[in-house]
C-alpha cells in the first residue's frame, strides 16, 4: 500500500503502522481512512496529502 | 540604539520589547526581544527581523555597522510577524536582496505580505556561501510551525536556532553569562510549555539533527543567547522534548463559594504526606501560561471546578481548552468539584481531559459544602492511589 506525505509538516502516513492515536488502525489504506481524519503532526485535513513516489 | 558584537563579523541587530505583557494569551511578565543578526562577509547577510513596529530601531543598529542597502542576502527562518513583520520596510530599502525561507516558508511570507520578492527557496541541507562564512539550513517543520527552519555556520559554530531555545527576557544584556541563569532557564521552560510542548517529537529530530553539529553558540529569536550554557539548555530541551516527568502535581482549580477550593487543600494534603511535589494554582490568581509551566514536568494534573448554569466554570474551560492544545499527554489527571444539583462540571471536565491525552484517575464531587468527612475521605481515598 502506497504512503502519503502531509504537504505542509512532511510527516508521512504509513498504511502498515497506521495511525492508532487518531482511531486508524494498521493496515487502513489512505484512501480508507475517513474525511474527517486530520495529520496527527500539524492537524491538516486528508485533502493537504500526496502520494510519496516510491 | 548600538549593536552588540557576538563573534567577530556577527551582530545582534535586534529590538528590545520592554512592555510586552500579553504575547497573544501567553503571559509575557518580562517583555520579550525581536532577536535579528547581522552577519559581515563578501555578501551582507541578515538573518531573521523584528516585529514591524520597531523596524526602526533594527535598523538604527544595523546602521552603526553598514549601510542596510547594502545587504545582500535575508534569512527569514519563520514565517511569524514578530520575525518577519520588519520585512515589507526592509525590502523598500534594500530591493534586490534575496529572501531565503523554507519552501513553507515561501508560501507563507507570499500569503502574508503579497509580494514578488526575490524569493530563494531553502532546502534541508542546503548549503549557502556568504563568502569566509557559510550558512547550513536545516528544516524544522512544526517546531513551532510548518516554515520553521534553523541555519548553522559552521565557520564561527553559531546555530541561529529561531523560536527554539527562546527566551521571552526584555533585557539590555545579550549572553547567558550577564543575565541571572535560573531566570533564563525559567522563562525557556515557560517558552517551552507554552509553544513547543506539542512538538516535542519533531524537536527531538531538531535535537538529533543538531547533535552532529559543533555549536559553541545558540542565537535564538528571543532572549538570551547561549554562549556559556549551550550544554544546559540542549540538556534541558532533552528532557522536556522527551516528556520526562517527576512526582508532582499541579492542583488547578476556580471557585464560588470555597467548596471547591476545600477539596484542592484535601487533595494537597493527600500529596503532601505522600512525600508527593505539588503546587496549588488558582485560576483566580494565576495566568494559564504559567500553570502550563508547572505542568511541564508534573505527572499528575488535578483539575477542579464547580457546576455552574450545569456547566464548568468559564475560567476551567479556557484553561482546558488551552491545555487541550499543548498538551503531550502521556500524564494522569483527575477532575474534582462542588454542585447544588445538576453536577456536570466534573464529567465535562473529565471529557476535555481525555481529548488532551490524559488518563483519568477517579475524581471526586460532593454536594453543597463538603464536611470533615468527606473531606477526610478524599484525601484517604487519592493516598492509596499515588
Amino acid at each position: 500500500m502506497k504512503k502519503y506525505r502531509c504537504t505542509i509538516c512532511g510527516y508521512i502516513y504509513d498504511p502498515a503502522q497506521g495511525d492508532p492515536d487518531g482511531g486508524i488502525e494498521p493496515g487502513t489504506a489512505f484512501d480508507a481512512i475517513p474525511d474527517d481524519w486530520v495529520c496527527p503532526v500539524c492537524g491538516v485535513s486528508k485533502d493537504m496529502f500526496e502520494e510519496v513516489e516510491e | 540604539m548600538e549593536p552588540v558584537k557576538i563573534k567577530e563579523g556577527v551582530y545582534w541587530v535586534g529590538a528590545v520589547d520592554w512592555g510586552l505583557r500579553n504575547f497573544h494569551g501567553y503571559s509575557t511578565s518580562r517583555g520579550s526581544t525581536y532577536n535579528a543578526y547581522l552577519i559581515i562577509d563578501e555578501k551582507i547577510t541578515l538573518i531573521d527581523t523584528v516585529k514591524e513596529r520597531f523596524f526602526d530601531e533594527m535598523t538604527e543598529r544595523i546602521s552603526k555597522i553598514i549601510d542596510p542597502s547594502k545587504i545582500d542576502i535575508i534569512v527569514s527562518q519563520h514565517v511569524e510577524m514578530d520575525h518577519s513583520g520588519s520585512l515589507p520596510r526592509l525590502m523598500e530599502l534594500c530591493p534586490g536582496a534575496e529572501i531565503y525561507a523554507s519552501p513553507n516558508g515561501v508560501r507563507g511570507l507570499k500569503a502574508h505580505y503579497r509580494k514578488a520578492w526575490p524569493f530563494k527557496e531553502a532546502k534541508g541541507g542546503d548549503t549557502l556561501s556568504m563568502g569566509e562564512r557559510s550558512l547550513r539550513f536545516l528544516l524544522t517543520p512544526m517546531v513551532h510551525w510548518p516554515d520553521n527552519m534553523v541555519s548553522f555556520c559552521p565557520e564561527e559554530k553559531i546555530l541561529f536556532s529561531n523560536d527554539s531555545f527562546g527566551q521571552h527576557i526584555a533585557s539590555s544584556e545579550r549572553f547567558d553569562d550577564s543575565y541571572p541563569f535560573d531566570t533564563v532557564m525559567e522563562e525557556a521552560a515557560k517558552y517551552y510549555a507554552n509553544i513547543v510542548l506539542p512538538y516535542s517529537p519533531q524537536v527531538r529530530k531538531e535535537l538529533e539533527a543538531a547533535s552532529g553539529l559543533d555549536v559553541a553558540v545558540i542565537a535564538p529569536s528571543h532572549g538570551l543567547v547561549f554562549r556559556s550554557k549551550v550544554k544546559n539548555i540542549i540538556g534541558a530541551y532533552q528532557e522536556w522534548a522527551g516528556n520526562k516527568t517527576k512526582k508532582k502535581a499541579v492542583i488547578v482549580y476556580d471557585t464560588m463559594w470555597k467548596s471547591t477550593e476545600k477539596m484542592a487543600v484535601s487533595l494537597a494534603s493527600a500529596f503532601e504526606s505522600k512525600a508527593y511535589g505539588f503546587k496549588m494554582m488558582s485560576l483566580g490568581e494565576n495566568h494559564i501560561s504559567d500553570i502550563m509551566t508547572e505542568f511541564l514536568d508534573a505527572e499528575i494534573l488535578c483539575v477542579g471546578s464547580p457546576t455552574l448554569n450545569n456547566n464548568m466554570l468559564p475560567t476551567t474551560a479556557s484553561f482546558l481548552t488551552y491545555l487541550k492544545g499543548l498538551s503531550p499527554g502521556g500524564r494522569k489527571a483527575l477532575a474534582f468539584g462542588s454542585y447544588g444539583w445538576g453536577g456536570q462540571s466534573v464529567s465535562l471536565m473529565e471529557k476535555e481531559l481525555e481529548a488532551a491525552g490524559l488518563s483519568l484517575m477517579e475524581g471526586f464531587k460532593v454536594n453543597y459544602v463538603p464536611d470533615e468527612a468527606q473531606l477526610k475521605n478524599i484525601k484517604e481515598d487519592l493516598e492509596k492511589r499515588i
